[in-house]
């Protein structure tokens, strides 16, 4: 049996690490950072996710075929958002008719 | 506990085999989940572009303080969670009814903080439908993002219950010595979409309680 059991002291220690990420984004939330404030609530909140993903979600020790499997679902999830992003962040940059 | 020939069906090789196809097509089935959450995302990101402020002053009608204990109530669960397959994994039955039963009781927790959370909003009329008397000239901008506050956040919610009730039904099993080191796939399957509610809520949190923070204190940004 190949299945690999996770140790609960990793799961302790990747609890601690989600609690204190938590602090750390509503901390940074009170910061004036500017459009900088959207990028660094993505990206703990991005850390966060891949944490659960690879330990509780125990995809760091999954079969490859899982792995990409997952890996093409946030693929689609990406080009959902950046298609439809290419779209309406760009409609201003030409003052031609229809394109507002 | 359950004997090998009880728990493997005819059309696999071997457990290994059966499992490792089960938790294949729980992840593809969540990958689904990842679409349809992925457009409510969209609809969300789409919108506060063109209306940050609105988007802004919105938020900052949310509870950051019981946005974030429900943040850490979730976490909090996800390690019972994990903590229960991991019993399971490793053939302790009263640990496994224990630590399901703890991961409904903290989901039970996060449902009833939500629910006194949508009843200051209803109590304040920011419910779409409702006249949002405060909202003033961001009227439409506030039924925008209240709209995609309760869609969002109550599909969240619905998911939470549909997990819950999947749990109770793994209690029993549980205690009835349904599940062993040799067979646990129940176990580790509604783990996986318990992790991936919790996911959700990970980006719904700082999206909707956090972007409001910089309201009255001079520069919203989009």
């Amino acid at each position: 049996m190949a299945e690999h059991i996770v140790s609960r002291r990793t799961y302790f220690l990747i609890f601690g690490a989600l609690i204190v990420l938590t602090f750390a984004t509503v901390a940074v939330a009170e910061i004036d950072l500017g459009q900088w404030n959207v990028v660094v609530a993505l990206a703990i909140a991005v850390t966060k996710a891949m944490l659960v993903i690879l330990y509780f979600m125990h995809i760091k020790y999954s079969k490859k075929l899982t792995q990409v499997v997952v890996a093409a679902g946030f693929l689609w999830l990406l080009l959902l958002l950046g298609l439809t992003l290419s779209d309406y962040l760009t409609r201003g940059w030409f003052n031609l008719p229809g394109t507002r | 506990m359950a004997a090998t020939e009880t728990v493997l069906r005819h059309h696999f090789d071997n457990l290994e085999q059966q499992r490792e196809a089960g938790t294949l097509g729980m992840w593809i089935f969540l990958m689904t989940e990842v679409m349809f959450f992925g457009g409510l995302f969209t609809a969300y990101v789409i919108y506060r572009s063109r209306h940050a402020e609105g988007f802004a002053s919105a938020s900052a009608q949310l509870d950051v303080m019981l946005g974030a204990i429900n943040t850490a109530v979730l976490i909090g669960s996800s390690l019972t969670m994990a903590l229960a397959v991991h019993a399971a994994q490793t053939g302790k039955r009263p640990a496994q009814v224990r630590f399901l039963l703890l991961t409904i009781a903290l989901g039970l927790t996060f449902l009833v903080i939500k629910f006194f959370e949508y009843k200051a909003k209803f109590d304040h009329g920011l419910v779409p439908g409702l006249p949002f008397e405060d909202a003033g000239p961001q009227t439409y901008e506030w039924q925008m993002f209240f709209s995609i506050y309760f869609g969002m956040t109550g599909m969240h919610a619905l998911h939470m219950i549909i997990g819950i009730g999947i749990l109770a039904v793994l209690v029993r099993q549980a205690w009835r010595g349904r599940f062993s080191p040799e067979y646990y796939t129940p176990v580790e399957l509604t783990g996986l979409y318990w992790h991936f509610v919790d996911i959700v809520w990970i980006f719904l949190f700082p999206l909707l309680y956090l972007i409001g923070a910089q309201v009255g204190k001079g520069g919203v940004h989009g």
